[in-house]
């Protein structure tokens, strides 16, 4: 799995400008150290006459003016690197506005202590998809992320597609991604937001444009109706317990927006912004103990009988 | 003017040597015992108490490190929750930079600078003397905090809102900021008596232009300091005043700004990374200098260099803050400022291999840090070119590459001439020569554990992997990065471990140093080792950049201070001639009662508004005694008066 979350494994022309860029600023940092290195062991070593501390400090002689030249060389080979640097640096910045203005698909970001809340801009109210954690994106399009945050800043980075944006209570950034091939990638939260900012991940998804506009439609249905008693049961658990009061299913009068949209969980690949993977062991685990698998994450212990929980897992695993 | 004229006591040809030496160690002694110790308002010993205090909490944060090292050794290790995580990493970065970094390179200027001047006491003593005390109470506070899970856990940064009184209810975060103004007053009391002492007081003759690279280092860091910490008291006093009186600066519903601190943070904290630095910069050039044998080459645009730094240095601080959408055309000028600041940097870089290019230098440890030194510090410098750059800076920021370029920078930059420099000065202050194996042994392996520790670090941060995290999953390519990494740190502590208990061995083995073991150039290495409490029995006379390779056996002095009663030479801020002999105080516990009582205040001020009003009872009467006139003090004579020894000099 090397290479899913780093900013060497570029998948898009953002990140790829950039990419280029730390190869240019490696390459020349990589030929200033050596050629320091070689001079630095030559000047030591080369042969002498004496070393001692008793030997009298020779006194500045003509060869001053020798040396002033080679320093004076030196110097000004330093400010033409870093000249060439600075530009390929302002040129590679101008390249990564190249997407802005061209963005086909808003997606608002809402970063949480410790989790991603992602709702897909439409004109049509009904149309808007609210997710978290896993963002799609079709290939080959741009796409306008507007970043807010309701606690405190967090940023984000998904180094495959882009460096990193602020999100910064009371105010709002944007930032256009776009992901030229399809595959998909881990991001992060990569500024310190409390306890749990080790996982404040999130998945970005890109797919074809037909892979993602299914999964679209998909995603605007309301919950499925549980095919089953026990799922049926499940349901009945979760809405008279303390699940509603953080959660929302729609479909059900389960309509909470504090923690994440449960709606369709199973669709998902992780849970708990990126702490376990999406399965119903992990699920059941992070239900009967959230505190044992991120410690510090705001969601309270349920406790439940032991049918209750089967019935209330056996439920949410028909949430796809 | 008869009566006094008899009492007076000079030194010069009229007094015996061995009389002089004897009175000025009668009138320079502090009283026996603890309470000596505690009134003291001698340099050096004032000095060494700073270096060993600051010392002893590089070791305590130091530990802090290696404990999270072991937790990132292996991914989704419970070694340590993300709580103490939380704190470890905060206390580690704020100790290193507040109670180690900036005060253990003031600790060497106070112990170095005074002998380099040529002059017997620092400026304002006294002011030094509650400097220390109040930097003594400050790191205790903050560790003992620590101790009791108050322990500062949001980054040695501490951005709002997340420090805010929302989101960080308790204590914690409100021991941070009052650390921060411990520290604070005393840099700025240290660096004021550093400016000082460096303007006014430098020996006779010693006149801009022939004063050595170190002192020049210092005057710039001391001035930095002037500039750069007022805005982090701004920060940290805002910051505190909105978690316990309910101000709003930083509260965005009520028109206060997050990245209002962010600002004032850094306009203080990118400085702070080269308050750090010039001093250790003034290392490398005493090092180079001596163990070159020759003067170090291009001494004017070094100079130039370092006030360059020290101007530029403020100029940077926006590339902090590249991701939190600043404009893009504000940033670019950023870039092209943080990118220019290479170039003092490179100037000296050169001047110095040039110097060891002519010169013939002598193997010695301090001469292997800073060769250390240069190659660490020119990699950390070119990552530190790449962070300057805004796209490649939205990759790397907040990861583990930059984790990395900054321990090269400061570890590199900072800590190597730093063990160079404690090394070098270490005959000088104990009177004995450090083992030179032992040395080179704890050379060797902090050399090799501090790149193996940190170069991984680069390619984690460029492999994706964010700072600031207790724990990750496997699975992104990251394990055996940090592992290695953790191997190195381990084999770094080793290092520092091997180098301290090599100078601690040195304490009773070593032998006799004499007064310039290492055939130095500088004035500090004209007096005895250990100095007497005088300092110097007559007040050198500086006809050259290189006193004492110049006119080695034979230094001249001026004469006619008083021998009893304290007094140091005044000259003129650029030509260095006699001016004004001035009285030096006497100790005096008031240091000590003021330090006690700004304490109170301080910590007081955590827990009730009112400490701040109350407070200033005590931190009052205690100034009033510290400043009571006493009648000796009020003396003041032009120089030349009834001692025609200055007037030579001054001729």
């Amino acid at each position: 799995m090397n290479g899913f979350q780093s900013a060497l494994h570029p998948a898009g022309p953002q990140a790829l400008h950039i990419e280029r860029l730390i190869w240019l600023f490696t390459g020349i940092s990589a030929f200033v150290l050596l050629a320091v290195t070689v001079a630095l062991l030559w000047a030591v070593f080369r042969r002498r006459e004496r070393r001692d501390l008793a030997a009298e400090p020779r006194p500045p002689e003509l060869r001053e003016r020798r040396l002033g030249r080679v320093v004076g060389a030196a110097v000004a080979l330093t400010v033409v690197l870093l000249f060439v640097l600075l530009t390929a640096s302002f040129a590679t910045d101008r390249r990564l506005l190249d997407l802005e203005g061209r963005e086909q698909l808003t997606v608002h970001v809402i970063g949480h202590q410790w989790w991603w809340e992602i709702r897909y801009a439409h004109g049509e109210p009904a149309r808007r998809v609210i997710t978290a954690n896993e963002l799609h994106i079709p290939v080959g399009v741009p796409v306008r992320i507007e970043l807010t945050s309701p606690d405190v800043i967090h940023s984000f980075w998904v180094p495959n597609l882009h460096g990193k944006q602020d999100l910064i209570p009371g105010s709002s950034n944007a930032i256009t991604i776009e992901a030229d091939r399809p595959g998909t990638y881990r991001g992060q939260c990569a500024e310190f937001c409390g306890l749990q900012h080790a996982f404040m991940a999130f998945l970005v998804v890109a797919e074809p444009e037909e892979t993602f506009d299914a999964w679209y439609e998909r995603q605007l249905a309301p919950a499925r109706e549980p095919g089953n008693d026990q799922a049926r049961r499940g349901r009945e658990v979760f809405l008279r317990s303390a699940c509603v009061m953080c959660h929302r299913i729609r479909g059900t009068s389960a309509s909470a927006t504090y923690g994440p949209d449960l709606t369709h969980l199973k669709s998902r690949q992780i849970l708990a912004a990126g702490a376990v993977p999406d399965t119903r062991g992990h699920l059941a685990a992070w239900i009967a103990d959230p505190q044992g698998i991120k410690p510090g994450a705001r969601m309270p212990i349920t406790a439940l009988p032991p049918p209750d929980f089967q019935a209330l897992l056996a439920y949410l695993e028909t949430l796809e | 003017m008869s009566a006094s004229e008899a009492s007076d006591l000079r030194d010069g040809p009229a007094l015996d040597e061995a009389v002089t030496r004897a009175r000025l160690e009668h009138t320079w002694r502090r009283p026996e015992g603890l309470w000596g110790w505690l009134v003291t308002v001698d340099h050096k010993e004032i000095g060494r108490r700073y270096i060993a205090t600051a010392l002893g909490f590089f070791a305590l944060s130091g530990l802090l490190a290696l404990t999270m090292r072991l937790q990132l050794a292996l991914p989704e290790s419970h070694l340590v929750g993300p709580d103490l995580y939380g704190q470890l990493f905060s206390m580690h970065g704020s100790a290193m930079m507040f109670l180690f970094a900036v005060p253990v390179m003031e600790a060497v200027a106070i112990y170095v600078v005074p002998l380099m001047c040529g002059t017997r006491n620092i400026a304002f003593p006294r002011l030094v003397a509650f400097s220390y005390w109040i930097y003594l109470c400050g790191g205790l506070f903050f560790f003992i905090s620590f101790a009791g899970n108050t322990g500062a856990d949001r980054g040695w940064f501490a951005y709002v809102p997340l420090s805010g009184p929302e989101y960080s209810p308790g204590k914690r975060v409100d021991t941070w900021a009052q650390m921060i103004t411990f520290t604070e007053v005393a840099a700025l009391a240290v660096s004021v008596a550093l400016i000082v002492t460096i303007l006014k007081q430098r020996a006779p003759g010693m006149s801009l232009d022939r004063m050595p690279l170190y002192l020049w280092a210092i005057l710039v860091t001391s001035f930095m300091v002037l500039f750069a910490m007022p805005a982090v008291m701004l920060a940290s006093s805002f910051l505190i005043m909105d978690r316990l009186i309910d101000t709003h600066f930083f509260n965005q519903a009520e028109g206060g700004s997050a990245l209002l601190f962010q600002h004032l943070f850094w306009f203080f904290g990118h400085p702070e990374v080269y308050i750090i630095f010039i001093p250790a910069l003034g290392f490398v050039s005493s090092i180079v200098a001596t163990f070159a044998r020759r003067p170090v080459f291009g001494h004017l645009p070094m100079v130039l260099a370092l006030i360059a730094t020290g101007i530029l240095g403020f100029g940077l601080w926006v590339h902090h803050m590249f991701a939190t959408g600043l404009p893009r055309l504000g940033n670019g000028f950023f870039t092209a400022a943080s990118i220019m600041i290479a170039i003092p940097s490179g100037v000296q870089i050169f001047c110095w291999l040039a110097t060891l290019w002519d010169g013939r230098p002598v193997f010695k440890t301090p001469l292997l840090y800073v060769l250390g030194f240069v190659f660490i510090f020119v990699l950390g410098g070119l990552t530190g070119v790449m962070v300057a750059s805004v796209p490649l800076d939205l990759q790397v920021h907040d990861t583990y590459f930059v984790v990395a370029h900054f321990h090269y920078v400061l570890i590199g930059g900072a800590v190597f001439p730093l063990l160079g420099a404690l090394h070098y000065h270490f005959p000088k202050i104990t009177g004995r020569m450090p083992g030179e194996r032992l040395g080179r042994l704890g050379f060797l392996l902090t050399f090799v554990g501090f790149n193996l520790a940190f170069f991984p670090m680069h390619i984690l941060g460029l492999s994706g992997m964010p700072r600031r995290v207790y724990t990750y999953p496997s699975g992104l390519g990251w394990d055996g990065m940090n592992l290695l990494a953790t191997i190195g740190a381990f084999t770094l502590a080793a290092g520092f471990l091997v180098f301290f208990l090599n100078l601690l061995l040195s304490l009773r083995r070593g032998a006799p140093a004499g007064d310039n073991p290492w055939g130095a150039s500088t004035l500090e290495w004209a007096t005895s080792s250990p100095p007497p409490v005088h300092a110097f029995a007559h007040v050198p006379l500086v006809r050259s950049r290189e006193p004492l390779w110049e006119e080695r056996e034979s230094l001249p002095v001026v004469t006619g201070l008083r021998v009893d009663a304290r007094e140091v030479l005044v000259t003129a801020t650029v030509t260095a001639e006699p001016r004004v002999r001035e009285p030096s105080p006497e100790p005096a516990i008031w240091p000590l009662l003021t330090a006690l009582a700004t304490t109170g205040l301080f910590i007081g001020s955590i827990y009730t508004p009112w400490a701040v009003v109350w407070g200033t009872v005590p931190v009052a009467v205690t100034l009033i005694g510290w400043f009571w006139p006493t009648k000796r003090e009020q003396r003041k004579e032009k120089a030349t008066e009834h001692a025609p020894g200055l007037a030579e000099a001054g001729a």
